[in-house]
């Protein structure tokens, strides 16, 4: 059995799954900061 | 115990006070943040590569045993994110921490994340190493658990916020789901099915240094990762508390 397309499947769920949560915890920061933001401007 | 004297009144009370004030904690997690995700991500990237490509292949498990470098981070994130939830728990109930139910929450998105990993790299390399996708061993099927409990709690935080509680309930499930992370740890030892046993240790390693190096960095990496995930899920959920109690002043005038 070729072992690689196992060994490249668990690296893509990994980067993908990492990158998932940093992109959606980034994106719920910068969203939550700039309406706090704005609402303190008003 | 962390101690401190008070600078006023003189009475002790625990330096983890000291980041009770948001503003203060955030003068504190704004750079911390950037450096976690810098660092993080040289050191996973590093690591993965050093993995892939320097790395011999095993003499039994052959190039599967690659997938270490991503599944025992994992697995180490996925119990370390419960040990989070369960130290802000006590903080919690017991010290009525202020910042404490808000990192709870800001742990379990990234602990179920990692869990998750765990249980989808293990469950590939089973499949050409052990011959099956899945077995229920008592190490899998504690780690399931445990990513179940994560959901869980997901579910119990945000029904508790959303009804303005003050998540003790879900700081209480928080402490008593610790309870599955010394089976976690135990399982290979009380249930000898198809895990191996413990071959990384505080001691050494039963792994020959060749294969062993580029562990580290993914450890410490994806530790980073993990740890600027909570860190800006706490920002977000502290600059949507400020905003809500801002709305309800505006709406009282």
């Amino acid at each position: 059995m070729n072992p690689w397309p196992f060994v490249a499947a668990a690296y893509v769920v990994a980067v993908c799954l990492t990158s998932g949560l940093l992109g959606w915890a980034f994106a719920s920061m910068r969203r939550a900061e700039t309406a706090a933001d704005e609402l303190k401007r008003k | 115990m962390l101690w401190r004297k008070g600078s006023s009144a003189g009475h002790k009370r625990l330096a983890v006070h000291a980041f009770a004030n948001p503003a203060r904690f955030l003068r504190i997690a704004r750079p911390a943040t950037s450096w976690l995700l810098l660092v993080g991500l040289a050191l996973a990237v590093a690591g993965m590569a050093a993995g892939l490509t320097l790395t011999p292949p095993d003499y039994l498990q052959g190039e599967t045993v690659r997938i270490l470098y991503i599944h025992v981070p994992s697995a180490w994130l996925g119990m370390a994110g419960w040990g989070g939830i369960a130290a802000a728990s006590i903080s919690q109930l017991v010290w009525r921490h202020p910042l404490a139910a808000i990192a709870g929450r800001a742990v379990a998105p990234a602990g179920a994340t990692f869990a998750a990993i765990c249980l989808i790299t293990g469950s590939i390399w089973g499949r050409p190493t052990w011959g099956t996708w899945w077995e229920w061993d008592g190490r899998l099927t504690s780690m399931l658990v445990l990513f179940f409990l994560y959901l869980g709690y997901i579910a119990l935080a945000t029904a508790e916020r959303e009804r303005s509680g003050e998540g003790r309930v879900t700081a209480i499930f928080g402490l008593v789901g610790a309870i599955n992370l010394p089976i976690i740890h135990y399982s290979v030892l009380w249930w000898r099915t198809l895990h191996q046993g413990e071959s990384i240790g505080l001691t050494g390693s039963t792994i020959d240094n060749s294969i062993l190096w580029p562990l580290p960095l993914t450890m410490i990496g994806f530790t980073c990762l993990f740890a600027a995930a909570a860190l800006m899920r706490m920002r977000a959920e502290l600059a949507e508390a400020k905003v809500e109690a801002r709305v309800r002043r505006m709406a009282l005038k």
